[in-house]
């Protein structure tokens, strides 16, 4: 299992542009529906365990490789994730100081921004389904959207919020 | 002024470790304003860059600032900071989570959790499509990009498909 799981995060590594909430559709596509290596409620509550700690959210991988099958699979998934997009990363790096301000950097950037959204639009939605088990978590669901597109406050106290009403009222 | 090794790694280890929901406010905030290591127009082109190349762009952007300072040297210690302290509260949690993770009330603690994360993500893409101000075209490049991903159609294709459409909208602006 941990060479076809490294394999599936180094693929995903190489397609996160935009980040771990960008390639969740396809996480949630290889780990759930193909593989069965995860069920539906622990994948999203993994995910959104790794939102609410510190640090990049791409480490979700590590958490949901532990789950998968302990400290190996976790390290797979960890190194899997961040191995290709990192020595990429770093050969641009390299180039960098020369390309800084390239014509080619603005176009690029901004034409990929909206697919990004789209597929960040499309990893809520799948969130979305997971989490939505009744009235109450749709409720939660659409006051978190609301309160996060509206507001400047900090994500972390909708996280928290959803917390408590979750142990006071499911 | 630049910075030792190890004032780079120290440097790292407490933007992992204060960096709640998105790194790189909390990056900007130290290496700019506080250190003076970086001027805002160095920071910006590197951010750019990560932004632009596959993986989570901080990490992309820790590469960067690294390797400017100290090389290879520099990359990897960036990067091991800036991954360290989280990776290490993740195994903790993950450890719980393993032990505690189905009892009800977890259950119930964590279902709520999810269902304001998945509320947060979906805030999220509406802010940042409300931001971007979309011409009718890029708007359908990422309604497109939605519906794939809602199909399941696997993500290189969309890449593929999606990225010289983007691209071409972009450039018509």
């Amino acid at each position: 299992m941990i060479l076809p799981l490294f394999w599936a995060f180094a693929t995903l590594s190489l397609l996160a542009i935009g980040g771990a909430n960008a390639v969740l559709p396809e996480m949630h596509r290889q780990l759930v529906e193909i593989h069965g290596w995860l069920d539906d409620a622990t994948f999203g509550q993994l995910f959104a365990l790794a939102q609410a700690a510190p640090g990049p959210n791409i480490l979700a991988a590590s958490v949901m490789g532990w789950r998968i099958a302990g400290p190996a699979v976790m390290a797979a998934a960890t190194l899997g994730m961040l191995l290709p997009a990192s020595v990429l990363a770093w050969c641009v790096a390299g180039l960098t100081q020369r390309l800084a301000g390239a014509a080619w950097l603005k176009p690029a950037q901004f034409g990929l921004v909206p697919v990004a959204v789209g597929l960040i639009a499309a990893s809520g939605v799948i969130m979305a389904e997971a989490a939505g088990t009744g009235w109450l978590p749709w409720a939660v669901i659409a006051a978190s959207a609301l309160f996060v597109w509206r507001t400047g406050f900090s994500p972390l106290w909708v996280l928290a919020g959803g917390g408590a009403i979750g142990w006071l009222a499911l | 002024m630049s910075p030792t090794r190890g004032e780079l790694f120290l440097a790292y280890l407490r933007i992992g470790l204060t960096g709640f929901g998105g790194v790189n406010a909390w990056a900007r905030q130290l290496l700019v304003e506080r250190k003076g290591w970086l001027s805002d127009q160095h920071y910006a082109e590197a951010l750019g860059m990560g932004q632009v190349l596959p993986g989570p762009n901080a990490l992309n952007c820790a590469i960067a600032i690294g390797a400017r300072f100290h090389g290879g040297a520099g990359a990897l210690l960036a990067c091991a900071g800036l991954l360290l302290g989280p990776m290490a509260v993740l195994v903790a949690v993950a450890a719980l989570y393993d032990q505690y993770g189905q009892l009800p009330l977890v259950r119930a603690v964590l279902t709520g959790i999810a269902a304001a994360a998945a509320g947060m993500v979906l805030g999220t893409a509406v802010k940042m499509a409300v931001k971007l101000r979309p011409t009718p075209l890029l708007w359908l490049t990422g309604a497109l990009a939605l519906l794939l991903a809602m199909l399941r159609v696997p993500l290189p294709l969309v890449l593929l498909g999606l990225a010289p459409l983007g691209i071409w909208a972009a450039g018509r602006r």
